[in-house]
Protein backbone atom coordinates (compact mmCIF):
# COMPACT_ATOMS: atom_id res chain seq x y z
CA UNK A 1 0.00 0.00 0.00
CA UNK A 2 1.21 3.49 -0.80
CA UNK A 3 2.24 5.54 2.24
CA UNK A 4 0.98 8.65 0.40
CA UNK A 5 -1.76 10.53 2.21
CA UNK A 6 -4.48 12.84 0.91
CA UNK A 7 -6.03 15.22 3.42
CA UNK A 8 -8.43 18.11 3.03
CA UNK A 9 -10.18 20.70 5.09
CA UNK A 10 -13.39 22.56 4.22
CA UNK A 11 -14.06 26.07 5.51
CA UNK A 12 -17.76 26.76 4.96
CA UNK A 13 -18.76 30.17 3.56
CA UNK A 14 -15.18 31.44 3.55
CA UNK A 15 -14.73 33.29 0.26
CA UNK A 16 -11.13 34.04 -0.68
CA UNK A 17 -10.01 35.64 -3.93
CA UNK A 18 -8.28 33.45 -6.51
CA UNK A 19 -4.82 35.05 -6.34
CA UNK A 20 -4.69 34.65 -2.55
CA UNK A 21 -5.59 30.98 -2.98
CA UNK A 22 -3.06 30.39 -5.77
CA UNK A 23 -0.28 31.92 -3.71
CA UNK A 24 -1.39 29.82 -0.73
CA UNK A 25 -1.32 26.60 -2.80
CA UNK A 26 2.14 27.52 -4.07
CA UNK A 27 3.43 27.99 -0.52
CA UNK A 28 1.94 24.64 0.53
CA UNK A 29 3.52 22.85 -2.45
CA UNK A 30 6.96 24.05 -1.35
CA UNK A 31 6.45 22.38 2.06
CA UNK A 32 8.48 19.34 3.08
CA UNK A 33 6.98 16.05 1.85
CA UNK A 34 4.13 17.75 -0.02
CA UNK A 35 3.51 16.30 -3.50
CA UNK A 36 0.51 18.38 -4.61
CA UNK A 37 -1.69 21.02 -3.04
CA UNK A 38 -4.70 23.07 -4.05
CA UNK A 39 -6.79 25.73 -2.36
CA UNK A 40 -9.97 26.58 -4.24
CA UNK A 41 -13.59 27.54 -3.77
CA UNK A 42 -15.58 24.33 -4.30
CA UNK A 43 -17.35 25.33 -7.52
CA UNK A 44 -18.18 22.49 -9.95
CA UNK A 45 -15.27 23.41 -12.27
CA UNK A 46 -12.84 23.63 -9.36
CA UNK A 47 -13.99 20.20 -8.15
CA UNK A 48 -12.95 18.91 -11.59
CA UNK A 49 -9.51 20.45 -10.98
CA UNK A 50 -9.32 18.69 -7.59
CA UNK A 51 -10.23 15.42 -9.25
CA UNK A 52 -7.66 15.83 -12.04
CA UNK A 53 -4.97 16.49 -9.43
CA UNK A 54 -6.04 13.42 -7.43
CA UNK A 55 -7.12 15.64 -4.54
CA UNK A 56 -10.90 15.16 -4.52
CA UNK A 57 -11.69 13.81 -1.07
CA UNK A 58 -15.25 12.91 -0.05
CA UNK A 59 -15.60 16.09 2.00
CA UNK A 60 -14.32 18.21 -0.91
CA UNK A 61 -16.85 16.51 -3.21
CA UNK A 62 -19.66 17.43 -0.80
CA UNK A 63 -18.60 21.07 -0.39
CA UNK A 64 -20.57 23.90 -2.00
CA UNK A 65 -19.46 26.84 -4.19
CA UNK A 66 -19.17 29.19 -1.18
CA UNK A 67 -16.95 26.77 0.71
CA UNK A 68 -13.19 26.96 0.63
CA UNK A 69 -11.39 23.63 0.24
CA UNK A 70 -7.70 23.13 0.93
CA UNK A 71 -6.43 19.69 -0.13
CA UNK A 72 -2.94 18.20 -0.08
CA UNK A 73 -1.31 14.98 -1.19
CA UNK A 74 1.88 14.25 0.74
CA UNK A 75 4.47 11.53 1.28
CA UNK A 76 3.03 10.75 4.70
CA UNK A 77 -0.02 11.48 6.82
CA UNK A 78 2.14 13.62 9.10
CA UNK A 79 3.38 15.76 6.19
CA UNK A 80 -0.21 16.21 4.94
CA UNK A 81 -1.45 17.24 8.39
CA UNK A 82 1.47 19.65 8.77
CA UNK A 83 0.60 21.28 5.43
CA UNK A 84 -3.05 21.74 6.47
CA UNK A 85 -1.91 23.31 9.76
CA UNK A 86 0.27 25.65 7.74
CA UNK A 87 -2.69 26.56 5.50
CA UNK A 88 -4.81 27.33 8.56
CA UNK A 89 -2.07 29.58 9.92
CA UNK A 90 -1.64 31.41 6.58
CA UNK A 91 -5.38 31.95 6.11
CA UNK A 92 -5.88 32.78 9.79
CA UNK A 93 -3.08 35.32 9.58
CA UNK A 94 -4.91 37.16 6.83
CA UNK A 95 -8.19 37.51 8.64
CA UNK A 96 -6.47 38.35 11.94
CA UNK A 97 -4.62 41.17 10.25
CA UNK A 98 -7.85 42.62 8.95
CA UNK A 99 -9.44 42.46 12.39
CA UNK A 100 -6.20 43.59 14.05
CA UNK A 101 -6.18 46.84 12.06
CA UNK A 102 -9.20 47.91 14.09
CA UNK A 103 -11.27 48.58 10.99
CA UNK A 104 -14.73 47.31 10.38
CA UNK A 105 -14.56 45.37 7.14
CA UNK A 106 -17.69 46.27 5.18
CA UNK A 107 -19.28 43.50 3.14
CA UNK A 108 -20.74 45.63 0.34
CA UNK A 109 -19.78 48.60 -1.79
CA UNK A 110 -22.67 50.60 -0.35
CA UNK A 111 -21.54 50.12 3.26
CA UNK A 112 -17.93 50.90 2.28
CA UNK A 113 -19.13 54.19 0.77
CA UNK A 114 -20.89 55.01 4.04
CA UNK A 115 -17.63 54.40 5.94
CA UNK A 116 -15.56 56.44 3.46
CA UNK A 117 -18.14 58.98 2.22
CA UNK A 118 -15.65 61.00 0.18
CA UNK A 119 -14.34 57.91 -1.63
CA UNK A 120 -13.94 58.72 -5.32
CA UNK A 121 -12.66 55.49 -6.90
CA UNK A 122 -13.69 51.84 -6.80
CA UNK A 123 -10.97 49.32 -7.69
CA UNK A 124 -12.81 46.13 -8.63
CA UNK A 125 -11.16 42.73 -9.15
CA UNK A 126 -13.93 40.27 -8.29
CA UNK A 127 -14.54 37.30 -10.64
CA UNK A 128 -15.73 38.43 -14.08
CA UNK A 129 -19.23 36.95 -13.78
CA UNK A 130 -20.00 39.36 -10.91
CA UNK A 131 -17.80 42.28 -11.92
CA UNK A 132 -20.22 44.21 -14.14
CA UNK A 133 -22.88 44.34 -11.40
CA UNK A 134 -20.40 45.72 -8.89
CA UNK A 135 -19.05 48.25 -11.39
CA UNK A 136 -22.58 49.45 -12.12
CA UNK A 137 -23.26 49.88 -8.39
CA UNK A 138 -20.04 51.87 -8.04
CA UNK A 139 -20.90 54.19 -10.94
CA UNK A 140 -24.36 54.77 -9.47
CA UNK A 141 -22.70 55.73 -6.17
CA UNK A 142 -20.80 58.38 -8.14
CA UNK A 143 -17.49 56.54 -8.00
CA UNK A 144 -14.96 56.40 -10.81
CA UNK A 145 -14.19 52.74 -11.55
CA UNK A 146 -11.05 50.80 -12.33
CA UNK A 147 -12.23 47.32 -13.34
CA UNK A 148 -9.30 44.91 -13.21
CA UNK A 149 -11.47 41.82 -13.79
CA UNK A 150 -11.60 40.22 -17.21
CA UNK A 151 -14.23 37.86 -18.66
CA UNK A 152 -16.80 40.65 -18.60
CA UNK A 153 -19.32 40.49 -21.46
CA UNK A 154 -18.81 43.01 -24.26
CA UNK A 155 -22.41 44.27 -24.01
CA UNK A 156 -21.88 44.88 -20.28
CA UNK A 157 -18.74 46.87 -21.07
CA UNK A 158 -20.66 49.07 -23.50
CA UNK A 159 -23.51 49.61 -20.99
CA UNK A 160 -21.08 50.47 -18.17
CA UNK A 161 -19.14 52.92 -20.31
CA UNK A 162 -22.34 54.62 -21.53
CA UNK A 163 -23.45 55.02 -17.93
CA UNK A 164 -20.02 56.42 -17.00
CA UNK A 165 -20.05 58.91 -19.89
CA UNK A 166 -23.55 60.05 -18.90
CA UNK A 167 -22.34 60.71 -15.36
CA UNK A 168 -18.96 62.18 -16.30
CA UNK A 169 -17.10 59.33 -14.59
CA UNK A 170 -14.12 57.16 -15.51
CA UNK A 171 -14.88 53.54 -16.35
CA UNK A 172 -11.40 52.05 -16.73
CA UNK A 173 -11.65 48.48 -18.02
CA UNK A 174 -12.79 45.72 -17.87
CA UNK A 175 -9.38 44.09 -18.06
CA UNK A 176 -7.65 47.29 -17.02
CA UNK A 177 -4.40 46.23 -15.33
CA UNK A 178 -2.67 49.57 -14.94
CA UNK A 179 -3.49 53.18 -14.20
CA UNK A 180 -1.83 56.11 -12.46
CA UNK A 181 -4.26 58.69 -11.08
CA UNK A 182 -3.05 61.82 -9.25
CA UNK A 183 0.36 60.15 -8.90
CA UNK A 184 -1.03 56.99 -7.32
CA UNK A 185 -0.13 53.73 -9.11
CA UNK A 186 -3.14 51.39 -9.29
CA UNK A 187 -3.10 47.68 -10.14
CA UNK A 188 0.18 46.81 -11.85
CA UNK A 189 1.95 50.15 -12.16
CA UNK A 190 5.41 51.55 -11.56
CA UNK A 191 6.65 54.23 -9.21
CA UNK A 192 7.06 57.13 -11.62
CA UNK A 193 7.29 60.88 -10.94
CA UNK A 194 4.49 63.30 -11.64
CA UNK A 195 5.02 65.31 -14.77
CA UNK A 196 3.56 66.80 -17.90
CA UNK A 197 2.49 63.76 -19.92
CA UNK A 198 -1.12 62.62 -19.93
CA UNK A 199 -1.75 59.08 -21.17
CA UNK A 200 -4.71 57.10 -22.36
CA UNK A 201 -3.91 53.42 -22.76
CA UNK A 202 -5.73 50.32 -23.90
CA UNK A 203 -2.74 48.27 -22.74
CA UNK A 204 -1.38 47.69 -19.23
CA UNK A 205 2.20 46.67 -19.98
CA UNK A 206 2.31 49.18 -22.85
CA UNK A 207 1.54 51.90 -20.33
CA UNK A 208 4.18 50.50 -17.96
CA UNK A 209 6.87 50.47 -20.67
CA UNK A 210 6.17 54.06 -21.74
CA UNK A 211 5.94 55.50 -18.21
CA UNK A 212 9.13 53.76 -17.02
CA UNK A 213 11.10 54.94 -20.07
CA UNK A 214 9.86 58.49 -19.46
CA UNK A 215 10.88 58.20 -15.81
CA UNK A 216 14.37 57.05 -16.86
CA UNK A 217 14.71 60.38 -18.71
CA UNK A 218 13.37 62.37 -15.76
CA UNK A 219 9.91 63.04 -17.21
CA UNK A 220 6.73 62.14 -15.37
CA UNK A 221 3.04 61.54 -15.76
CA UNK A 222 0.14 63.90 -15.09
CA UNK A 223 -2.47 61.12 -15.40
CA UNK A 224 -2.33 57.65 -16.96
CA UNK A 225 -5.81 56.39 -17.70
CA UNK A 226 -6.31 52.74 -18.64
CA UNK A 227 -9.38 52.01 -20.74
CA UNK A 228 -9.16 48.21 -21.26
CA UNK A 229 -8.11 46.31 -24.38
CA UNK A 230 -11.53 46.43 -26.10
CA UNK A 231 -12.24 50.15 -25.75
CA UNK A 232 -10.95 50.98 -29.24
CA UNK A 233 -12.99 48.20 -30.88
CA UNK A 234 -15.87 49.09 -33.18
CA UNK A 235 -18.49 47.91 -30.68
CA UNK A 236 -17.21 49.95 -27.72
CA UNK A 237 -16.26 52.78 -30.09
CA UNK A 238 -13.52 54.31 -27.95
CA UNK A 239 -16.15 55.60 -25.49
CA UNK A 240 -13.72 55.83 -22.59
CA UNK A 241 -10.66 56.84 -24.61
CA UNK A 242 -12.60 59.85 -25.93
CA UNK A 243 -13.90 60.72 -22.47
CA UNK A 244 -10.36 60.48 -21.05
CA UNK A 245 -8.95 62.62 -23.89
CA UNK A 246 -11.47 65.36 -23.10
CA UNK A 247 -10.39 65.30 -19.47
CA UNK A 248 -6.69 65.49 -20.40
CA UNK A 249 -7.43 68.30 -22.87
CA UNK A 250 -8.94 70.34 -20.04
CA UNK A 251 -6.18 69.43 -17.56
CA UNK A 252 -3.57 72.22 -17.37
CA UNK A 253 -1.01 69.78 -15.88
CA UNK A 254 -1.03 67.68 -19.06
CA UNK A 255 1.24 69.43 -21.56
CA UNK A 256 1.25 66.51 -23.99
CA UNK A 257 -1.27 63.79 -24.62
CA UNK A 258 -0.54 60.22 -25.68
CA UNK A 259 -2.74 57.33 -26.79
CA UNK A 260 -1.37 53.76 -26.50
CA UNK A 261 -2.98 50.61 -27.85
CA UNK A 262 -3.34 48.22 -30.73
CA UNK A 263 -4.74 49.44 -34.08
CA UNK A 264 -8.38 50.47 -33.53
CA UNK A 265 -11.33 49.96 -35.82
CA UNK A 266 -10.99 52.53 -38.67
CA UNK A 267 -14.02 54.56 -37.58
CA UNK A 268 -12.68 54.68 -34.01
CA UNK A 269 -9.24 55.75 -35.20
CA UNK A 270 -10.84 58.60 -37.12
CA UNK A 271 -12.74 59.76 -34.03
CA UNK A 272 -9.58 59.59 -31.88
CA UNK A 273 -7.50 61.52 -34.42
CA UNK A 274 -10.21 64.15 -34.79
CA UNK A 275 -10.32 64.58 -31.02
CA UNK A 276 -6.50 64.74 -30.78
CA UNK A 277 -6.36 67.48 -33.43
CA UNK A 278 -8.88 69.53 -31.46
CA UNK A 279 -6.93 69.28 -28.18
CA UNK A 280 -4.46 72.04 -29.01
CA UNK A 281 -1.57 70.21 -27.35
CA UNK A 282 1.18 68.07 -28.88
CA UNK A 283 0.04 64.45 -29.18
CA UNK A 284 1.74 61.08 -29.60
CA UNK A 285 -0.19 58.22 -31.13
CA UNK A 286 1.24 54.75 -30.40
CA UNK A 287 -1.17 52.27 -31.95
CA UNK A 288 1.09 49.28 -32.47
CA UNK A 289 0.33 47.44 -35.70
CA UNK A 290 1.76 46.34 -39.02
CA UNK A 291 2.84 49.07 -41.43
CA UNK A 292 2.45 52.07 -39.12
CA UNK A 293 3.29 55.25 -41.02
CA UNK A 294 5.64 56.92 -38.59
CA UNK A 295 6.15 60.64 -38.39
CA UNK A 296 4.48 63.93 -37.73
CA UNK A 297 1.06 64.81 -39.07
CA UNK A 298 0.13 68.25 -37.76
CA UNK A 299 -0.03 68.12 -33.97
CA UNK A 300 0.01 64.31 -33.96
CA UNK A 301 3.25 62.34 -33.91
CA UNK A 302 2.70 58.72 -34.96
CA UNK A 303 5.20 56.15 -33.64
CA UNK A 304 5.74 52.42 -34.17
CA UNK A 305 7.06 51.26 -30.78
CA UNK A 306 6.49 51.98 -27.10
CA UNK A 307 10.04 53.26 -26.69
CA UNK A 308 9.56 55.65 -29.61
CA UNK A 309 6.36 56.87 -27.95
CA UNK A 310 8.32 57.86 -24.84
CA UNK A 311 11.22 59.41 -26.76
CA UNK A 312 8.94 61.27 -29.21
CA UNK A 313 7.00 62.72 -26.26
CA UNK A 314 10.22 63.95 -24.65
CA UNK A 315 11.36 65.54 -27.92
CA UNK A 316 7.99 67.21 -28.58
CA UNK A 317 7.87 68.69 -25.07
CA UNK A 318 11.27 70.23 -25.66
CA UNK A 319 10.33 71.41 -29.16
CA UNK A 320 12.94 69.12 -30.69
CA UNK A 321 12.53 66.94 -33.80
CA UNK A 322 12.33 63.18 -33.20
CA UNK A 323 13.93 60.45 -35.29
CA UNK A 324 13.72 56.84 -34.10
CA UNK A 325 16.96 54.94 -33.42
CA UNK A 326 17.21 51.13 -33.28
CA UNK A 327 19.63 51.10 -30.32
CA UNK A 328 20.81 53.55 -27.69
CA UNK A 329 24.26 51.96 -27.39
CA UNK A 330 27.03 52.89 -29.89
CA UNK A 331 27.31 50.58 -32.95
CA UNK A 332 30.81 49.42 -32.00
CA UNK A 333 29.62 48.23 -28.57
CA UNK A 334 26.51 46.70 -30.10
CA UNK A 335 28.55 44.71 -32.60
CA UNK A 336 30.74 43.40 -29.78
CA UNK A 337 27.73 42.37 -27.69
CA UNK A 338 26.12 40.54 -30.62
CA UNK A 339 29.40 38.80 -31.40
CA UNK A 340 29.75 37.67 -27.78
CA UNK A 341 26.17 36.44 -27.68
CA UNK A 342 26.55 34.46 -30.93
CA UNK A 343 29.63 32.63 -29.65
CA UNK A 344 29.13 28.86 -29.82
CA UNK A 345 25.99 28.97 -31.99
CA UNK A 346 25.87 26.03 -34.40
CA UNK A 347 24.77 26.22 -38.04
CA UNK A 348 21.18 25.06 -37.33
CA UNK A 349 20.65 27.54 -34.50
CA UNK A 350 18.75 30.52 -35.80
CA UNK A 351 15.44 30.86 -34.05
CA UNK A 352 14.18 33.27 -31.39
CA UNK A 353 12.15 31.89 -28.48
CA UNK A 354 10.36 34.78 -26.77
CA UNK A 355 8.62 34.05 -23.46
CA UNK A 356 6.62 37.05 -22.32
CA UNK A 357 4.71 38.04 -19.21
CA UNK A 358 3.41 41.26 -20.81
CA UNK A 359 0.85 40.84 -23.62
CA UNK A 360 1.53 44.12 -25.42
CA UNK A 361 5.28 43.56 -25.11
CA UNK A 362 4.82 40.18 -26.84
CA UNK A 363 2.71 41.88 -29.52
CA UNK A 364 5.43 44.49 -30.03
CA UNK A 365 8.03 41.70 -30.33
CA UNK A 366 6.10 40.07 -33.19
CA UNK A 367 5.81 43.43 -34.99
CA UNK A 368 9.56 44.09 -34.73
CA UNK A 369 10.75 40.53 -35.44
CA UNK A 370 8.74 39.74 -38.58
CA UNK A 371 10.25 42.38 -40.90
CA UNK A 372 13.74 41.40 -39.70
CA UNK A 373 13.54 37.60 -39.54
CA UNK A 374 10.42 36.46 -41.36
CA UNK A 375 7.34 34.62 -40.06
CA UNK A 376 6.77 34.29 -36.34
CA UNK A 377 4.53 31.71 -34.70
CA UNK A 378 2.64 33.18 -31.76
CA UNK A 379 -0.33 32.40 -29.55
CA UNK A 380 -1.36 36.04 -30.11
CA UNK A 381 -2.34 35.02 -33.67
CA UNK A 382 -3.83 31.50 -33.53
CA UNK A 383 -2.79 29.47 -36.57
CA UNK A 384 0.36 31.49 -37.22
CA UNK A 385 3.44 29.50 -38.21
CA UNK A 386 7.10 30.39 -38.38
CA UNK A 387 10.61 29.50 -37.36
CA UNK A 388 10.49 31.89 -34.41
CA UNK A 389 8.12 31.63 -31.48
CA UNK A 390 6.66 34.45 -29.36
CA UNK A 391 4.51 33.30 -26.45
CA UNK A 392 2.35 35.56 -24.29
CA UNK A 393 2.35 33.52 -21.08
CA UNK A 394 -0.30 35.82 -19.63
CA UNK A 395 -2.84 34.54 -22.17
CA UNK A 396 -5.86 32.63 -20.86
CA UNK A 397 -4.56 29.22 -21.95
CA UNK A 398 -1.57 29.59 -19.57
CA UNK A 399 -3.38 31.19 -16.64
CA UNK A 400 -6.33 28.84 -16.03
CA UNK A 401 -5.94 27.68 -12.43
CA UNK A 402 -2.73 29.69 -12.03
CA UNK A 403 -1.69 33.24 -11.24
CA UNK A 404 -0.47 35.55 -14.01
CA UNK A 405 3.25 35.17 -14.91
CA UNK A 406 3.87 38.62 -13.45
CA UNK A 407 3.06 37.05 -10.07
CA UNK A 408 4.06 33.42 -10.51
CA UNK A 409 7.03 32.41 -12.70
CA UNK A 410 6.36 28.64 -12.58
CA UNK A 411 5.12 28.33 -16.17
CA UNK A 412 7.83 30.57 -17.58
CA UNK A 413 10.59 28.71 -15.75
CA UNK A 414 9.37 25.47 -17.35
CA UNK A 415 9.18 27.13 -20.80
CA UNK A 416 12.79 28.37 -20.44
CA UNK A 417 13.94 24.83 -19.55
CA UNK A 418 12.17 23.39 -22.61
CA UNK A 419 13.55 26.07 -24.96
CA UNK A 420 17.09 25.14 -23.91
CA UNK A 421 16.48 21.58 -25.16
CA UNK A 422 15.54 22.77 -28.65
CA UNK A 423 18.71 22.66 -30.82
CA UNK A 424 17.30 25.30 -33.21
CA UNK A 425 16.87 28.00 -30.57
CA UNK A 426 19.67 30.59 -30.67
CA UNK A 427 18.27 33.11 -28.23
CA UNK A 428 15.79 33.37 -25.38
CA UNK A 429 13.97 36.69 -25.18
CA UNK A 430 12.21 37.78 -21.99
CA UNK A 431 10.51 40.72 -20.33
CA UNK A 432 10.74 41.29 -16.59
CA UNK A 433 8.04 43.59 -15.27
CA UNK A 434 8.56 45.39 -11.95
CA UNK A 435 6.32 47.74 -10.03
CA UNK A 436 3.48 47.76 -7.55
CA UNK A 437 1.47 44.58 -7.84
CA UNK A 438 4.27 42.56 -9.47
CA UNK A 439 6.17 39.75 -7.73
CA UNK A 440 8.73 40.83 -5.08
CA UNK A 441 11.74 39.50 -7.06
CA UNK A 442 10.72 38.83 -10.69
CA UNK A 443 14.32 38.71 -11.97
CA UNK A 444 15.29 36.32 -9.17
CA UNK A 445 12.35 34.09 -10.12
CA UNK A 446 13.70 33.51 -13.65
CA UNK A 447 17.47 34.06 -13.28
CA UNK A 448 18.32 30.51 -12.07
CA UNK A 449 16.31 29.07 -14.99
CA UNK A 450 18.21 31.28 -17.46
CA UNK A 451 21.59 30.26 -16.01
CA UNK A 452 20.57 26.58 -16.09
CA UNK A 453 19.34 26.88 -19.71
CA UNK A 454 22.62 28.43 -20.89
CA UNK A 455 24.59 25.74 -19.03
CA UNK A 456 22.41 22.94 -20.46
CA UNK A 457 23.03 24.14 -24.03
CA UNK A 458 26.78 24.40 -23.37
CA UNK A 459 26.79 20.86 -21.98
CA UNK A 460 25.39 19.70 -25.30
CA UNK A 461 28.06 21.58 -27.24
CA UNK A 462 25.78 24.41 -28.38
CA UNK A 463 25.73 28.09 -27.70
CA UNK A 464 22.61 29.84 -26.40
CA UNK A 465 22.01 33.50 -25.65
CA UNK A 466 19.51 35.21 -23.36
CA UNK A 467 18.24 38.73 -23.90
CA UNK A 468 15.94 40.63 -21.56
CA UNK A 469 14.49 44.01 -20.82
CA UNK A 470 13.37 45.12 -17.38
CA UNK A 471 10.29 47.32 -17.22
CA UNK A 472 10.75 49.30 -14.04
CA UNK A 473 12.18 52.35 -12.29
CA UNK A 474 14.75 53.00 -9.57
CA UNK A 475 11.86 53.87 -7.23
CA UNK A 476 9.98 50.60 -7.75
CA UNK A 477 9.82 48.30 -4.73
CA UNK A 478 12.04 45.72 -6.52
CA UNK A 479 14.95 48.12 -7.38
CA UNK A 480 15.63 48.31 -11.12
CA UNK A 481 19.45 48.20 -10.89
CA UNK A 482 19.45 45.13 -8.63
CA UNK A 483 17.00 43.31 -10.92
CA UNK A 484 19.13 44.04 -14.02
CA UNK A 485 22.26 42.89 -12.18
CA UNK A 486 20.53 39.65 -11.18
CA UNK A 487 19.74 38.86 -14.84
CA UNK A 488 23.22 39.83 -16.02
CA UNK A 489 24.78 37.58 -13.39
CA UNK A 490 22.72 34.72 -14.85
CA UNK A 491 24.22 35.43 -18.29
CA UNK A 492 21.50 37.57 -19.86
CA UNK A 493 22.12 40.64 -21.98
CA UNK A 494 19.84 43.33 -20.54
CA UNK A 495 18.69 46.15 -22.81
CA UNK A 496 16.95 49.38 -21.82
CA UNK A 497 13.65 48.70 -23.61
CA UNK A 498 11.60 45.84 -25.00
CA UNK A 499 12.02 47.17 -28.56
CA UNK A 500 15.81 47.17 -28.23
CA UNK A 501 15.81 43.72 -26.62
CA UNK A 502 13.75 42.35 -29.52
CA UNK A 503 16.14 43.88 -32.08
CA UNK A 504 19.12 42.47 -30.16
CA UNK A 505 17.53 39.02 -30.22
CA UNK A 506 16.95 39.40 -33.97
CA UNK A 507 20.65 40.30 -34.45
CA UNK A 508 21.72 37.22 -32.47
CA UNK A 509 19.43 34.89 -34.42
CA UNK A 510 19.98 36.49 -37.83
CA UNK A 511 23.61 37.50 -37.49
CA UNK A 512 25.46 40.16 -39.48
CA UNK A 513 22.84 40.74 -42.22
CA UNK A 514 20.20 41.74 -39.65
CA UNK A 515 22.66 43.84 -37.68
CA UNK A 516 23.78 45.63 -40.86
CA UNK A 517 20.17 46.34 -41.86
CA UNK A 518 19.34 47.80 -38.46
CA UNK A 519 22.44 49.96 -38.36
CA UNK A 520 21.68 51.19 -41.89
CA UNK A 521 18.32 52.41 -40.58
CA UNK A 522 16.01 49.82 -42.13
CA UNK A 523 13.09 48.61 -39.98
CA UNK B 1 -16.62 71.02 -13.51
CA UNK B 2 -17.43 67.40 -14.35
CA UNK B 3 -16.69 64.70 -11.76
CA UNK B 4 -13.75 63.67 -13.94
CA UNK B 5 -12.30 67.19 -14.04
CA UNK B 6 -12.71 67.38 -10.24
CA UNK B 7 -11.00 64.02 -9.69
CA UNK B 8 -7.67 65.40 -10.92
CA UNK B 9 -7.74 67.99 -8.11
CA UNK B 10 -8.87 65.67 -5.33
CA UNK B 11 -6.99 63.33 -3.04
CA UNK B 12 -7.62 59.78 -4.24
CA UNK B 13 -9.79 57.73 -1.84
CA UNK B 14 -10.30 54.15 -2.82
CA UNK B 15 -12.81 51.40 -2.16
CA UNK B 16 -11.23 48.06 -3.04
CA UNK B 17 -13.38 45.12 -3.99
CA UNK B 18 -11.75 41.79 -4.81
CA UNK B 19 -8.01 41.15 -4.45
CA UNK B 20 -6.99 42.29 -0.96
CA UNK B 21 -3.45 42.48 -2.30
CA UNK B 22 -4.33 45.70 -4.16
CA UNK B 23 -5.71 47.31 -0.99
CA UNK B 24 -2.46 46.48 0.81
CA UNK B 25 -0.39 48.06 -1.99
CA UNK B 26 -2.52 51.23 -1.97
CA UNK B 27 -2.40 51.46 1.83
CA UNK B 28 1.39 51.17 1.73
CA UNK B 29 1.44 54.33 -0.43
CA UNK B 30 -0.44 56.22 2.31
CA UNK B 31 -3.62 56.53 0.23
CA UNK B 32 -6.92 56.13 2.12
CA UNK B 33 -8.42 52.78 1.14
CA UNK B 34 -11.18 50.60 2.48
CA UNK B 35 -11.29 46.93 1.58
CA UNK B 36 -14.66 45.26 1.15
CA UNK B 37 -14.94 41.71 2.55
CA UNK B 38 -16.78 40.77 -0.63
CA UNK B 39 -18.35 37.41 -1.28
CA UNK B 40 -20.27 36.35 -4.37
CA UNK B 41 -23.97 37.21 -4.32
CA UNK B 42 -26.72 34.59 -4.68
CA UNK B 43 -24.56 31.83 -3.22
CA UNK B 44 -22.01 32.22 -5.99
CA UNK B 45 -24.44 31.42 -8.80
CA UNK B 46 -23.84 34.00 -11.57
CA UNK B 47 -27.26 33.38 -13.18
CA UNK B 48 -29.17 33.94 -9.94
CA UNK B 49 -26.97 36.95 -9.20
CA UNK B 50 -27.86 38.47 -12.59
CA UNK B 51 -31.57 37.89 -11.91
CA UNK B 52 -31.32 39.59 -8.52
CA UNK B 53 -29.44 42.50 -10.11
CA UNK B 54 -32.09 42.79 -12.84
CA UNK B 55 -34.78 43.02 -10.15
CA UNK B 56 -32.81 45.73 -8.37
CA UNK B 57 -32.39 47.56 -11.70
CA UNK B 58 -36.14 48.00 -12.06
CA UNK B 59 -35.96 50.65 -9.34
CA UNK B 60 -33.23 52.60 -11.12
CA UNK B 61 -33.79 55.15 -13.86
CA UNK B 62 -30.63 54.58 -15.85
CA UNK B 63 -30.47 50.77 -15.94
Amino acid sequence: MSPEAIRSVVKPSAYQDSVTLLLLARQLRSGSGVLEAAALMATPSNKDLFEQSGLLTAEAANAGPNDLVVAVRAESAAAAEAALDRAARLLGGKSRRLEGSGRIAPRTLESAKRLLPDANLALISVPGAFAAQEAKKALRLGLHVMLFSDNVRLEDEVALKRLAVKRGLLMMGPDCGTAILNGVPLGFANAVPRGRIGLVSASGTGLQQVTTLLAAQGQGISQAIGVGGRDLSEVVGGLMALQALDALAADPASGLVMVIGKPPAPAVRERIELRLRAIGKPCVLALLGQGVREGRDGAIHVVATLEDAALAALALLEGQPFAPQPFSIPPIDLRQCVEDARRGLQSGQGSVRALYAGGTLAHEAVLILEPLLGSVATNLAPGSVGRHLVIDLGADEYTVGRAHPMLDATVRVEAIRKAAQDPEVAVLLLDVVLGHGAAPDPAGDVAPAIAAALAAARAEGRGLAAVASVIGTASDPQDLAAQCARLEAAGAWVLPSNAQAVRAAACIAGGEPVLARLLAGES
Amino acid sequence: MSPLGELFHQELRVINLGLEYFAEEIERLGVPVIHVAWSPPAGGDPKKAALLAALADEDEDDA
